[in-house]
């Protein structure tokens, strides 16, 4: 038995010495990043990493922030909350970050919230949940529109349409679930009855049975479909096989172009509520967005070669939140940085103009979500 | 003394001596943080190490009970009104007792069978946590109270450091004690050849439902651990990949072998965090490490490098 500790610890202490190492880079400001860049939420990850990675190198490339280069450390949660959170305690204890820009989905950011609260450094997250920023909590911030925001959109413009009664079909996974819950909370204010529910697993590849319920329920005069992942696509085909009339509602989260392949033809006349970014083209001139939303589509596609996405599009917002904030603050200083990023205003981003407070984090109103109606397969701006 | 050094509880005694003086070697509270999750996924292993090294039976399921007891300790305090060490407390008989209602059917099933059923077991487990939100907080996971033990706040990684530390020498010890006991031997004897083991009347069913509910218990304990930690628990806690992370640390370190389940949790805590300075490729590193090991070390780490050193020697 005495050879077996003779073995793990110089192990132990060899990893040990090699972390150390591994993590003594010299840089000017140091940002940090915990995004799941694997794992099945890359779809979030992975677009978010590129555009940190490639806005950095630009900000570099001009000269910096305050004179001082930005050195970028990104790591991979794979959206797992231990990960994050062991993650986090390196960026804060081994790295030393002045502001860290993450995690990527919910669960992840929820668990490492309280270790840059502990630590005092500001903290902004790219995950949507709105318990995220309610409450307020003093250094944590976001870019992503709340699901909230998209049930609002969605009613708003159910009312203007005067439908007011309505069906839900609602994904069983975190969003379609999370999304679903803030729509029954806040239907009432904008008038709206909810008449019939439905929902269907992450896994299901067939939503023709709660469909015909709906399509048999009395007095439904619009379906609305929080969900994301292909489920959406499929209920989107399965509702015009079964020729139901009334319009279609999905949410924010079937924003990517994959959505409208999947769906094909059935996606014609599907309305959404969504950010700026996927219609830039299509925007007026006059938009204060157009600019904004335009540079990081050209930017972000021509480095990549790959489709634009919104959730890429969040981490640019963070990132250009925070290195205002900087340069405000003249300096990386953490709690200087954290009361600028709490004062800004006007900041016009990809996923809205933001005008934060004290008591808003997000700083997003309905006016960041567009209301979208999907025509001969591509993106319109609904009217 | 010689026969001292050669029984099992030398190497209790030697862990003990580790635990007490690694954190004088330990910078920051970072890497008190690896060492804590090392303490808490080695548990999981020195349990399942009875189970899978001893007794043989391999289970594709442990992190169902991981999930219990970590789902215990969060919905015990919140809306149970439970404190939270009389929840751990909970948690773990819970686990152990529905080990022991799921072991008996589950048992009699061998070989690739028994691994179906247990990974069935566990993804059943995973499902309970996702879908019952209204208790679980779904998808998104609920936050746990912290610990409070004598009117101490237990938080902090130096804190858990202990907590874990100590809790992996009694672990250690008591399965030395199994091992060291007429259970051991019925254990290996099963291992060996359940005919065998049968024909020596030996009550087969009846080890292997202990091995069984004994590791579940190991598991929920740690798994409390972990939630009380982090202060949050997702349904990913109980997931597939945990288990088969678990189950890898345990073949990884050396089955039947303690401190192999010790050696190969520290691997796969370590691992991930050392190899970020790969970026991109992290995982194919990862993974090579695992093939390569396998391969030169069949037997598992410390089995096969303690080989070697014995085969050396003589």
């Amino acid at each position: 038995m005495k050879r077996h500790l003779r073995m793990t610890l110089p192990s132990m202490l060899a990893a040990a010495a090699f972390l150390t190492a591994a993590s003594t880079a010299y840089a000017d400001i140091k940002i940090g990043s915990i995004l799941a860049v694997t794992g099945p939420a890359s779809f979030l990850g992975d677009p978010e990493k590129k555009t940190l990675e490639m806005y950095v190198d630009q900000i570099n490339a001009a000269g910096g922030v305050n004179g001082q280069k930005i050195k970028l450390t990104v790591y991979d949660s794979g959206g797992n909350p231990n990960k994050a959170k062991t993650f986090a305690t390196r960026l804060i204890e081994q790295d030393q970050v002045d502001a860290v820009i993450g995690d990527s989905t919910t669960g992840a950011t929820l668990a490492i919230m309280p270790v840059f609260e502990d630590a005092g450094v500001p903290l902004i997250s790219l995950a949507g949940a709105i318990q995220v920023i309610q409450p307020v909590r003093k250094w944590v911030f976001k870019t992503p529109h709340t699901d909230t925001m998209a049930c609002e959109k969605i009613f708003e413009d159910l009312k203007k349409h005067n439908q007011t009664k309505i069906a839900l079909i609602s994904g069983t996974g975190g969003f379609g679930k999370s999304m679903s819950a803030e729509c029954h909370k806040v239907a009432g204010q904008y008038g709206i009855q909810i008449v019939h529910e439905e929902s269907y697993g992450p896994n299901d590849n067939d939503m023709t049975p709660q469909l015909t319920n709906i399509k048999n329920a009395a007095g439904v005069q619009a379906v609305v479909n929080p969900g994301f992942g292909q489920g959406p696509a499929i209920v989107t085909r399965n509702y015009r096989q079964l020729g139901i009339k009334v319009p279609l509602y999905e949410s924010h989260g079937v924003a990517s172009k994959q959505y409208i392949k999947l769906a094909g033809d059935a996606a014609n006349g599907v309305r959404l509520p969504a950010a700026a970014l996927l219609v830039a083209d299509k925007l007026p001139a006059s938009d204060p967005q157009k600019k904004v939303v335009e540079g990081y589509k050209t930017t972000y596609e021509k480095k990549t070669g790959q489709e634009v996405s919104t959730f890429g599009g969040h981490a640019y917002d963070a990132l250009m939140i925070l290195v205002d904030a900087m340069k405000r603050a003249g300096s990386a200083d953490k709690a200087k940085v954290r009361d600028e990023i709490e004062k800004t205003k006007g900041f016009v981003g990809t996923g809205g103009v933001v005008n934060m407070s004290a008591k808003d984090h997000l700083g997003l109103d309905l006016t960041a979500f567009r209301m979208l109606e999907i025509k001969n397969g591509d993106w319109t701006l609904a009217n | 003394m010689r026969r001292f050094l050669e029984g099992p509880y030398a190497g209790v005694l030697a862990l003990a001596i580790l635990v007490a003086v690694l954190p004088l070697a330990l910078p920051s509270l970072f890497y008190l943080r690896i060492a804590a999750l090392i303490g808490i996924f080695a548990l999981v292993v020195v349990g399942l190490n009875l189970l899978i090294g001893y007794a043989g039976q391999v289970s594709l399921g442990h992190a169902g009970f991981f999930g219990v007891g970590a789902y215990a300790v969060a919905i015990g305090p919140t809306y149970l009104g439970l404190p939270a060490w009389l929840a751990l407390i909970a948690g773990a008989a819970i686990a152990g007792l529905i080990a022991f209602l799921v072991g008996r059917p589950i048992l009699r099933l061998r070989g690739h069978y028994l691994a179906v059923a247990t990974l069935g077991m566990g993804l059943l487990f995973a499902m309970v946590f996702a879908n019952e939100s209204a208790w679980t907080g779904g998808p998104d996971g609920m936050p746990v109270p912290h610990l409070d033990l004598f009117g101490f706040r237990m938080s902090g990684a130096r804190t858990w450091y202990w907590i874990s530390g100590v809790s992996l020498v009694i672990g250690a010890w008591v399965a030395a004690n199994v091992i060291a006991s007429p259970t051991g031997r019925a254990l290996r004897a099963i291992h060996d050849s359940e005919t065998a083991a049968q024909v020596l009347g030996i009550d087969v069913a009846r080890y292997k439902l202990i091995a069984f509910v004994l590791s579940a218990v190991y598991a929920a304990v740690a798994g409390a651990y972990l939630a009380m930690f982090d202060g949050l628990v997702t349904p990913e806690t109980a997931g597939f990949l945990r288990s088969i992370e678990f189950v890898t640390m345990a073949v990884l370190g050396g089955l039947g072998s303690t401190f192999g389940g010790i050696v190969g949790a520290a691997l796969l805590v370590l691992l991930p965090q050392v190899l970020t300075v790969f970026q991109d490729y992290e995982h194919i590193a990862l993974g090579l490490i695992m093939i390569v090991v396998m391969i030169f070390l069949p037997a598992g780490i410390v089995p096969s490098l303690a080989g070697l050193l014995r085969w050396r020697r003589s």
